[in-house]
This record gives C-alpha cells, structure tokens and sequence, in this order.
C-alpha cells in the first residue's frame, strides 16, 4: 500500500500516522509529502491528511491548508477515486474542500476535548472498516476543539440513507447517549466517508490507538481494512 | 484607487454558536438582561487596489465567496467600503 502523508505547517499528528503504517503494520512504502509539493506521485494508493493545526486553524480550522499547492492534487486525487482519510484537522480539511459535506465548528461545551471515546461502527462495508465487525465498539482517542460536526437537515439525511456515517461516539457497551458524545455532534458523528465511499474524515485519532503499549490498539483496524482493501484489489487485478 | 472594504462575516441562525451563548450567559450575569442574544462573528479589513469603488466591492464579495466566509455556515456582508491611503505612501 503506497501511502503518503501529508504535511502542513502546523501538522503534528504526522509521525503518528507514518509509525502506525511503517512500522506497526508493515507498511514499508509510506513516505511525507510536504504541503508545498505539487504532487503526491504516482501510483499512489492512500492519502493521509494528518492531525494538528494547520496554518495555526487561522480563519477557520482546515480553511487555509485547503490552498496549500498539494491540495490541488489531493482533490482531484480524491475525485477520481483516490482512498483519502482525514484525521482531527484532516477532517477539517476535508470538509473546507468540499471532499465531504458539513462543517466543523467548535466543541458545544467551548473545551479542548483530549480524551479516551468509544465509537460505534455503523457501516463496516467500505475500504476503511471491512477489519471491524457491524457495530464493533472501538477505543480511541479524540483531541480537539473544534469537532462539532454539523450540516443542514437535508445533509444530514443523505448521509444516514446512504449509510456515510461510519463512526458515532458510544457507550462502551455501544449505546448513543449525549454523555457519550464528547463535542455535541448532530446524531453522535464521529466520522463521515463521501458517496463514492472514498474519502473518510474523521474526529478520533485511529493512528494514535495501534498498540497495546499506547493504551489501546483499535485503531490499527482501520489501517488494516486500508491494507487488506488494496491487498484484495491487487489480486483482483493480477487475476483479470 | 485604494480602499479599505470592511466586511463581517456572521453564522447562519441555524448553525449553533456556543461562543455566543458563552458570552451572552455572561452579559446576562453582569445584569445585562435586555441583552436578548449574543451571535460572534468576525470583522475583516481588505486593502483593495481597484479602480473603482464598486470594483473594489466586487473584489471583496468574491475574496468573501471564495475563503473568507465558508458559505455552508457563515453569510457575509460588505460593511464598509472607504478609499484610503496606500501603505508605505507619504502623507
């Protein structure tokens, strides 16, 4: 899996990201792309738009790395089918380029949130989640203050029919309750993938949960979908 | 020409904005209780070379459109527009 990591100024979940892909999973081709590159390369398979603060979250959180010149490719990376996941401020990214639909804005309770959640899996049938099991409950961590994740009404349906939520904050028994949401999200979304089910953003930090050493190792699942997703899908084509 | 075109951008009604409860729960324990809601947005200050007034107002609307109001949550409105001095000129 040919993975590149994208860097901002302000980006500091980066290494994160990298050490979960090289080293946890194995994944030995997984290199930075600094923001100012115009290209990601070729032959890419996954794109990770990291957690931090970009640009120090200037005017709105994701709003100025969205011009970054690596941007242009990553979007049309991304709308050509290209596997994209934003974490924390990824996320944000993602939603300030139109990636995906919605916004981000801040915590209902006007707190930095830097804590352990649970999160509900609410659709394991995309390239992200097919390691976790329908409603697995997974442990890992959020870090943000800007997490709210609203759209309009109309949105919001959209995505719950085409089942685009693929993570809710939980109870870890996997209950929805508004004690378990740590940001006051519309319906518990902790992360949302586009309709061609190509691109996931996501609150929670799945990168920082992959070994047991670090509190938990729930994360890694999600890469590990990524990596049996183009696995599967190399065969396929080596078949055809 | 040069102007300064002031514009604010402000959050839709329907979009929350916990900042404005935050500070209007605080206006209302300072006995500021005519005060019926508090709505936070921000104020910006463009310096637009333009030869025109209204050129100068359709450079800030689209600057507004493209990045600094993000149109799913925010509305904006130019406030102000007045013709200034350039920086660095002499007085």
């Amino acid at each position: 899996m040919k993975t590149r990591v994208i860097v901002f100024p302000g980006s500091n979940c980066d290494h994160d990201a990298m050490h979960a892909l090289k080293n946890v999973i194995g994944e030995s081709d997984t290199e930075f792309v600094w923001h100012k590159d115009e290209t990601i390369g070729r032959g890419v398979d996954l794109v990770i738009l990291p957690g931090g603060f970009s640009y120090g979250d200037y005017l709105r959180t994701g709003a100025i790395a969205r011009f970054s010149p690596v941007m242009k490719d990553v979007i049309s990376f991304a709308n050509d089918g290209g596997t994209v996941i934003g974490i924390c401020n990824g996320f944000q990214v993602l939603c300030e380029s139109g990636l995906l639909p919605g916004v981000l804005i801040r915590n209902e309770a006007l707190k930095f949130r830097c804590k352990w959640v649970n999160l509900r899996s609410e659709n394991t049938d995309t390239r992200f989640t097919n390691s976790l099991l329908p409603g697995e409950v997974i442990n890992v961590p959020i870090a943000h203050g800007e997490g709210l994740y609203m759209a309009d009404p109309e949105t919001i349906k959209d995505l719950e029919e085409n089942k685009q939520i693929v993570f809710r904050y939980s109870t870890e028994s996997g209950e929805l309750s508004q004690e378990a949401n740590p940001n006051g999200s519309i319906n518990n979304i902790a992360g949302i993938i586009n309709k061609g089910g190509n691109v996931l953003g996501m609150m929670p930090h799945p990168e920082r949960a992959c070994e047991d050493l670090l509190g938990s190792a729930d994360g890694i699942k999600v890469f590990r979908s990524l990596a049996r997703h183009f696995e599967f899908a190399k065969e396929k084509q080596a078949i055809v | 020409m040069h102007y300064h075109v002031y514009i604010a951008t402000e959050r839709k009604e329907a979009i929350l904005d916990p900042q404005g409860k935050a500070t209007h729960h605080a206006l209302d324990s300072l006995g500021m209780s005519q005060v019926a809601d508090v709505r936070i947005g921000k104020f910006i200050r463009l310096a637009v070379d333009a030869d025109s007034k209204e050129n100068a107002q359709s450079i800030a609307e689209e600057s507004s459109r493209k990045l600094l109001a993000n149109p799913i949550m925010e509305t904006f409105r130019i406030v102000e527009i007045l013709e200034a001095t350039p920086k660095g000129a002499s007085h």
